[in-house]
């Protein structure tokens, strides 16, 4: 019985592990050019030929590698957010991140005029800002989760109604693309797209594993953690800033996809059957969800391309419920 | 809790406190009834509610005006006081009417009755977007009420979220199919109270009378559920009974005031939040509270959308702009209170 118990965990996660490499390849065979999953692990290993090689590693696999390393980005940011407001609601989003960074982007594709950089730069550039002007605004001797989670609600319902208002003044046309934009997609990507944001995801994401057993210190309180000798409030901006860039590097190329970041940590959380705060399933859940999502969102009603976003919400939704009503299911 | 010899005194400073926001939102609608694309001054505006003679005034003010007023007074109202029970019922200063799917229900059947039945403008899928609101809410119960023997309203808040996101998805992503549904929906959206049909208010009206009958039945329940299950149940409440009948208001008031004027979550949010500062722990005068101060949100926003731009601002924009600035004073201020 011991053993099974300390075998469960490790074990789960080599199966989530598996799951991802499983969908990546089936999301790598399919699409114009038809392969067999058998084919693409050949070509992966090296035995392909020119047109293979080409497909697989030029056009597929940016997309491919993109949807595994963000959906493991968007989770281990919401799993930051949710530690530190110590709120199952906790996301990105409570800091503004992703209405700031759709009113940067809607700004970019209606006043500018769109195109690829001007729409990453004023997401990134709309998202830092109004992370920055919420953290500032919280601030008040420190800034407790209660607080930092009203600021966060104020601003970004300003931002949300300011989008809506541009995304209504808009000629339909536009609007539907800042729509699919504002949904998050990610269509399109090659390397030259994915590799400066992926450097980025690795490094905070790293950082963020060599901080946990701080960020675990951090749910047992401020006064407590303060007692133990922590500075406590330079911790926790360092880890905003950390789950922010995380959140950033994504969105600015991808748009802000929704709801991994709120619901990675959550099914993580009862995969394990532990209420601890454990990184690496949560990032594995999320790479899960974002490439069986992005998968879905290739194939479903092909050839229209469906936004990913769309159907993370809906396959992230309907799993929580599934959770919510197994029987076992401690919530 | 307080000590019971100050609160008979405090009790005496809230009615007081009651009565002045009430003087001051009958004066915020007479004064919406006078402003407009044609500026009316108050004496007109009062003999033209009073006096029968058909003149243009009086078209304009009782047949035009009023009712938009009367619109914004009900639907602040409902929002809000469907904020304050989802937040007491939830225990999460996060919630708002929204959380239990009613945006996210309505707005999908108003993607599928434009895009997909061919229902024309907003008097058309009023309905649907009412009906999108109740059904949604019933099958958020369903799903995240808790089971006997757990007790954590974390439950219903997930369920919420999760049936929420997966209607929002779907509507997105078939909204992104039809165009004409699109137009229509970003208009919802943004939350309006501009070309609704008269007959609506009646409506709204009836609704919310049903919505507060239940909501302040339960206020006492609610009380005591803050107190924690156990201690709810030592007292006397049936917590089952309060949470089906609160989940009713909830649906009914946010479901027909969002049906109405569009997805204007953020009062339902904001104004609860002000009404704990002016009323202290006791959910009865939150919602009284609220009733007064959600409506003059709300009846502020759309007077300050016909003012400010030559076109019109959409109630639901002002709104946030008015509400944010005050929601980070509380959250800023010395004492928010947390739930």
């Amino acid at each position: 019985m011991n053993l099974r118990k300390a075998l469960a965990a490790p074990s789960t996660l080599v199966i989530l592990l598996l799951l991802c490499l499983g969908v990546t390849v089936l999301a790598i065979s399919g699409g114009e050019y038809q392969m067999s999953p058998w084919q693409v692990v050949r070509v992966l290993f090296g035995g392909g030929e020119g047109i293979e090689n080409m497909v697989i590693w030029q056009w597929r696999m940016p997309r491919a590698l993109a949807a595994l390393v963000f959906g493991a980005a968007l989770a281990l940011s919401g799993s930051v957010f949710q530690s530190l407001t110590r709120n199952p609601l906790g996301s990105p989003d409570i800091i503004g991140f992703s209405t700031g960074a759709y009113t940067g982007a809607l700004v970019a594709l209606t006043v500018v005029g769109g195109g690829y950089v001007a729409t990453s730069a004023g997401a990134l550039i709309g998202g830092l800002l109004t992370a920055f002007l919420v953290y500032l605004l919280a601030w008040r001797n420190g800034t407790a989760g209660f607080r930092l989670i009203l600021v966060g609600i104020g601003i970004s319902s300003v931002l949300a109604s300011f989008n809506h208002f541009m995304v209504l003044r808009a000629e339909l046309d536009v609007a539907m693309a800042a729509a699919v934009w504002g949904a998050g997609t990610l269509n399109g990507l090659s390397w030259a797209t994915v590799i400066p944001p992926m450097v980025l995801v690795v490094l905070c994401a790293l950082a963020l594993l060599a901080g946990s057993s701080r960020l675990q210190m951090l749910q047992l309180g401020d006064d407590l953690c303060r007692a133990l000798g922590m500075r406590v409030e330079r911790t926790k901006l360092l880890f905003v800033v950390l789950a922010v860039f995380l959140v950033a590097a994504v969105t600015s190329v991808a748009g802000p996809i929704a709801f991994v970041a709120l619901v990675a940590p959550q099914i993580a959380r009862r995969v394990m059957g532990s209420s601890r705060l454990q990184l690496l399933p949560t990032a594995l859940v999320g790479a899960l969800l974002l490439a069986g999502s992005d998968l879905l969102a290739q194939r479903l009603f092909a050839p229209v391309q469906l936004p990913v976003g769309v159907v993370t919400v809906c396959f992230g939704g309907v799993y929580l419920i599934y959770l919510l009503n197994r029987r076992t299911a401690k919530v | 809790m307080r000590a019971p010899a100050p609160r008979g005194v405090s009790t005496g400073r809230k009615l007081i406190l009651l009565l002045v926001l009430a003087a001051v939102l009958l004066a915020l609608v007479l004064l919406s009834l006078a402003i407009g694309s044609r500026q009316l001054p108050l004496g007109d505006v009062v003999t033209a509610l009073t006096d029968p003679a058909p003149t243009v005034e009086r078209s304009i003010v009782v047949e035009s005006r009023l009712p938009r007023a009367l619109l914004a007074v009900l639907a602040g109202l409902g929002l809000g006081v469907a904020g304050v029970l989802a937040q007491s019922l939830t225990r999460n200063p996060l919630a708002e009417p929204g959380i239990l799917g009613v945006n996210a229900g309505a707005s999908l059947a108003i993607v599928i009755s434009v895009g997909f039945l061919g229902v024309q403008g907003f008097n058309g899928y009023v309905v649907f977007a009412f009906l999108g609101a109740l059904l949604t809410t019933a099958v958020v119960y369903l799903v995240g009420m808790p089971r006997p023997g757990s007790s954590d309203p974390v439950r219903l808040v997930l369920s919420g979220v999760a049936i929420g996101a997966v209607l929002t998805g779907v509507g997105t992503a078939l909204s992104l199919i039809k165009p004409q549904a699109f137009d229509q929906l970003r208009a919802w959206t943004i939350g309006s109270l501009q070309g609704r049909d008269s007959s609506i208010v009646l409506t709204l009206a009836g609704c919310l009378l049903v919505g507060l009958v239940l909501a302040a039945s339960s206020a006492r329940s609610l009380d005591s559920l803050a107190l924690g299950e156990d201690s709810a149940r030592s007292l006397g409440t049936n917590i089952g009974r309060t949470r089906v009948l609160v989940l009713l208001a909830i649906t009914i008031l946010a479901g027909a005031s969002t049906a109405a004027v569009g997805a204007i979550g953020f009062i339902g949010l904001m104004a609860p939040h002000a009404a704990r500062r002016l009323a202290g722990a006791h959910t009865g005068w939150i919602i009284a509270f609220t009733a007064l101060i959600a409506p003059m949100l709300l009846l502020c926003a759309d007077m300050l959308g016909r003012v400010l731009l030559p076109g019109e601002l959409q109630a639901g924009v002002v709104a946030a702009f008015l509400g944010a600035p005050l929601l980070i004073m509380i959250a800023r201020g010395k004492k928010a209170v947390a739930l």
